[in-house]
């Protein structure tokens, strides 16, 4: 059989992934946006407070959790070349290991909550822990999310789906976990760091 | 010789490590203010752009889509700021 080249040339403008995985991103990234706008314009109001309690904040661990997921965003990027380059051994031990940063992310982030809740503090303490545990919650859901989409991409990489001929369903799950990170890069210095 | 720099992922990797150590660094000297917060956003966006860019793969793709991308961090970076 005549291999077809489906791919087209480099020259061409092209979207990795589908269509629908862009609008969903696109509609996740918008919700995210209201909120971190929500929090900013309540820090202006309650400047003072918002400093204070942000001290109480872990910003090595919210660092820590920045570098696991650049790192497993990397790893995914990896795969996805893997698969551009028909490496099929490459491809799912890169999701894997993506997939384990995102683990690894998840631990931290429990282990944060842990000292918070076991401090006493809840929704309820004040608007800043309000929007802390808000926020990072609608976050660690999406790393959950993106964990998911992850292992199921590790499967179907195992049986040889995705390859030269066709990664898109990598790509567009690639994608997602994209903008988990993305999300990670604003969320980082605007709760932990901006003062 | 191989460079392992040629590959762009790579590359991005290594400038969003050194970026996050610079956010970190700002957290750990105290720094308030305007222009501590304008810093972080500008390395947020640097940030952004990179995972944009070279991790989702937009360079190459439809400008639309570039647009519609970065222009969210944009859109998000003023809000923060207003």
């Amino acid at each position: 059989m005549t291999t077809v080249a489906l791919t087209p040339p480099d020259n061409t403008k092209r979207l990795p992934g589908d269509l629908a995985i862009w609008f969903f991103i696109l509609a996740e990234m918008l919700a995210f946006a209201v909120f971190f706008s929500a929090y900013a314009f309540a820090r202006a109001r309650h400047v003072e407070m918002f400093n204070l309690y942000q001290q109480t904040l872990d910003r090595n661990l919210g660092a820590l959790n920045t570098v696991l997921l650049i790192t497993g965003s990397w790893f995914v990027v990896l795969a996805v070349q893997a698969a551009h380059r028909n490496d099929q051994k490459a491809i799912p031990r890169n999701i894997l290991l993506g997939f384990l940063c995102g683990g690894g992310f998840l631990v931290v982030k429990v282990i944060e909550y842990a000292a918070k809740f076991g401090a006493g503090i809840s929704m309820s303490t004040n608007t800043f822990y309000m929007f802390y545990i808000s926020l990072t919650f609608f976050h660690f859901m999406h790393v959950i999310l993106g964990m998911v989409i992850l292992a199921i991409l590790w499967v179907q990489a195992r049986k040889g789906v995705y390859g030269a001929h066709d990664a898109h369903g990598l790509e567009s799950g690639a994608a997602y976990w994209h903008m988990v990170d993305l999300l990670w890069i604003v969320l980082f210095p605007l709760v932990y760091v901006m003062r | 010789m191989i460079n392992p720099l040629k590959n762009s992922a790579h590359r991005a990797w290594l400038i969003l490590i050194v970026a996050t150590g610079m956010t970190w660094y700002l957290g750990e000297v105290g720094a308030a203010g305007t222009l501590a917060i304008v810093t972080m956003l500008l390395i947020a966006f640097v940030k952004g752009r990179l995972v944009i860019l070279d991790f989702m793969e937009l360079r190459n793709a439809p400008a639309l889509w570039r647009a519609l991308l970065e222009g969210w961090l944009i859109l998000v970076s003023s809000l923060i700021l207003l």
